[in-house]
């Protein structure tokens, strides 16, 4: 079974990590792996730089031209997780967009996370639509987990379709906006999350996208499975390092 | 059939369709099912064309170039696009696009820009319509195009700077639709070449495909027939090459010239011949060939042009390119600024330094004496003054 269905069946709220691998330095991709399962995150998000990160905002925007002027590659990142398995056991999903994917060679890339142990992707810029037509079979081949987002946008007949192509959960984008740290939600994003809930998907929802502390952890997470938070995550690693790593889960997961 | 044009999916050939974050997926939804529609309507086709005559100046001139004709033994026309409002061939995507967003209730735009003519070009028709608009340039850009700068302002547009990234086009794109995410009810994206995710490169090749229209009638009435052998145009993103190729597509007998900018050389690593170096990929929402490391992280390209700096190529372009229906030139700096000074003294005519890369054309390629070939002069060389003084020391 895929750590994911597996993680996703635990009786708890699902607190989800994403961070640019490569950064703050090329060599803290596993560390800071290692320490983020150590403080008790549930799920993680390794993000694979590129140059025109379309959908985040400046914080992500940063660290990935950051990594990669580190020298961080789609082989490098391999390179450094070749072991991972040995010491980690929580979901590892990778976060990239799909050029630097189609260069690898799409199947490739798919196989090449699977011996590692990589268990989903999620790629902003690979629409569903496309997935569905051109390369669900690879991923499927390889056991890999494809994450679809949603968004207030999105229409009912969509989120249906997007349910229907989605095997493990759905990405709810909390608000119209690239990626980016926010302090609150309103009442516009609460109606959303209920929205969202009543339409009884067969996919859990997990809420991305201004997770930044315990309260909007805990707004998203009233409504979804769980919550992924990026940016905020981002700010403190750039401030503190990885000391820091397990100050901030705490705070979050009060 | 064969086709050169796009299919109901959005793709000419191997490249384009719309690879676009779920965030923007019901705007340019919204636009691809209505787009083909709105510009059928009767009224929208008599305001577009209204505009264009009166505002624009269309049509714009089929000119014999009598001097260069002898000079390199060729029946030479040149499209002088460089006689439109504000300077270029952009202008009639704009006009297109603002009619477009008036009729999808929007009322904000937002745009890109490189050297500054499609942001002074999008600036100009927002006043003309009221509209707020934001024009997203490159932090690099902002310094090296001031004046352009000065009139998007005095348009009553607000110029924000892309400071991400290289600061150049690319991140201002990546801005612009940023900006589009964030504001995904009220705005409509004007973008300024035939790229982006499908509908944008049909729609803007539409818009563009005016310029071909009239090449049609006003070479029946100069030639007695509606073909030339050839039509030749510059690329940078390439509206105004899919506007000069459009009703030539189809017709095999119609040689379709595509020139990129090589500035200092293919080889040299400072460059923008995306056919010649680019592999296909994915940028801003569209698949196609694009200029990237063996890694897939896109690169800055280089042209002393700075409306022919695009790491990418419209879609239409890189099908033409692969199925060798286009012949594909690059030009260096070097032999562009000798190709506009030469059509200014030949001609009187100074045109954009994009424009001169396909001028060059004669000088890379050997014709017929009684083949007629279609050159679309893109732009003027005003806005590239500074750049000619500083080149040849005036
Ligand atoms: C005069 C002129 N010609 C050509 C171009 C290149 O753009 P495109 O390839 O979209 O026609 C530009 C872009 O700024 C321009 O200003």
């Amino acid at each position: 079974m895929n750590r994911i269905h597996k993680k996703l069946q635990e009786d708890k709220k699902l607190l989800s990590i994403y961070f640019t691998a490569g950064y703050p330095n090329l060599e803290d991709t596993v560390p800071i792996i290692e320490q983020l399962q150590k403080s008790g995150v549930d799920m993680l998000e390794i993000g694979l730089p590129f140059s025109d990160p379309l959908a985040d905002g400046p914080t992500i925007q940063e660290s990935s031209t950051h990594a990669l002027t580190n020298g961080m590659t789609t082989a490098k990142l391999f390179e450094q997780l070749k072991d991972i398995r040995k010491t980690v056991n929580i979901p590892l999903i990778i976060m990239g967009y799909f050029n630097p994917m189609m260069q690898y060679g799409v199947e490739a890339f798919c196989k090449k996370c699977n011996e590692i142990g990589i268990d989903g992707l999620i790629i902003p810029d690979l629409p569903v639509d496309v997935y569905n037509e051109e390369y669900r079979s690879i991923f499927e081949k390889y056991n890999l987990i494809n994450v679809f987002l949603i968004t207030p946008q999105t229409s009912e007949d969509r989120i249906r379709f997007i349910d229907s192509v989605s095997n493990g959960f759905i990405y709810m984008v909390s608000s119209a906006s690239v990626t980016g740290a926010k302090n609150t939600f309103g009442d516009a994003q609460n109606q959303y999350f209920e929205r969202i809930s009543n339409m009884k998907l067969k996919s859990p929802q997990i809420v991305g996208f201004g997770i930044s502390n315990a309260e909007t952890f805990k707004a998203a997470t009233k409504y979804g499975k769980g919550a992924i938070i990026g940016s905020a995550f981002i700010k403190m690693i750039k401030e503190k390092g990885i000391e820091g790593i397990d100050d901030f889960v705490k705070s979050i997961r009060l | 059939m064969k086709t050169y044009n796009v299919n109901e999916k959005g793709y000419y050939g191997d490249f384009g369709g719309a690879y676009i974050p779920e965030m923007l997926y019901p705007n340019v939804e919204e636009l691809r099912q209505q787009y083909l529609s709105i510009m059928n309507e009767d009224s929208f086709k008599e305001e577009f064309h209204q505009l264009l005559k009166d505002y624009v100046g269309r049509p714009s001139p089929l000119y014999f170039a009598k001097r260069m004709s002898e000079k390199h033994g060729a029946k030479i026309y040149l499209k002088r696009e460089d006689l439109n409002h504000t300077g270029a061939h952009k202008i009639n995507n704009t006009i297109g696009q603002i009619l477009m967003a008036k009729r999808l209730g929007k009322n904000r735009i937002i745009a890109e820009t490189g050297a500054g003519q499609h942001g002074v070009a999008t600036a100009t028709v927002c006043a003309l319509m009221g509209i707020d608009c934001v024009v997203y340039m490159g932090e690099i850009d902002i310094d090296r195009q001031a004046p352009n700068v000065a009139r998007m302002k005095m348009l009553g547009a607000e110029v924000r700077p892309a400071k991400s990234g290289s600061r150049t086009l690319k991140d201002a794109t990546n801005e612009a639709i940023r900006d589009w995410i964030n504001n995904p009810v009220d705005t409509h994206y004007i973008i300024g070449s035939a790229i982006g995710p499908h509908p944008y490169p049909d729609m803007v090749t539409r818009f563009q495909s005016i310029i071909s229209e009239e090449i049609k009638w006003q070479l029946k009435e100069k030639e007695g027939r509606e073909n030339p052998d050839y039509v030749v145009a510059c690329i940078g993103g390439g509206s105004n090459a899919a506007g000069t190729y459009y009703h030539f597509l189809e017709d095999e007998k119609v040689g379709i010239i595509a020139v990129e900018a090589a500035g200092k050389g293919v080889d040299s690593g400072e460059s923008a011949a995306t056919s010649a170096l680019g592999k296909e990929g994915i940028i801003h929402g569209c698949k196609t060939l694009l200029m990237q490391t063996g890694d897939g992280q896109i690169t800055e390209p280089y042209s002393i042009s700075a409306g022919l700096d695009y790491p990418g190529v419209g879609p239409m372009h890189a099908h033409l390119y692969r199925s060798g229906r286009g012949e594909f030139f690059s030009i260096t700096d070097e032999d562009a600024m000798k190709a506009g000074l030469e059509l200014c003294k030949t001609e009187g005519i100074i045109p954009a330094i994009e424009s001169s890369h396909a001028l060059a054309i004669f000088h890379h390629k050997k014709f017929k004496k009684d083949d007629v070939i279609v050159i679309n002069l893109s732009g003027r060389g005003d806005k590239d003054l500074n750049t000619y003084i500083d080149y040849f020391d005036l």
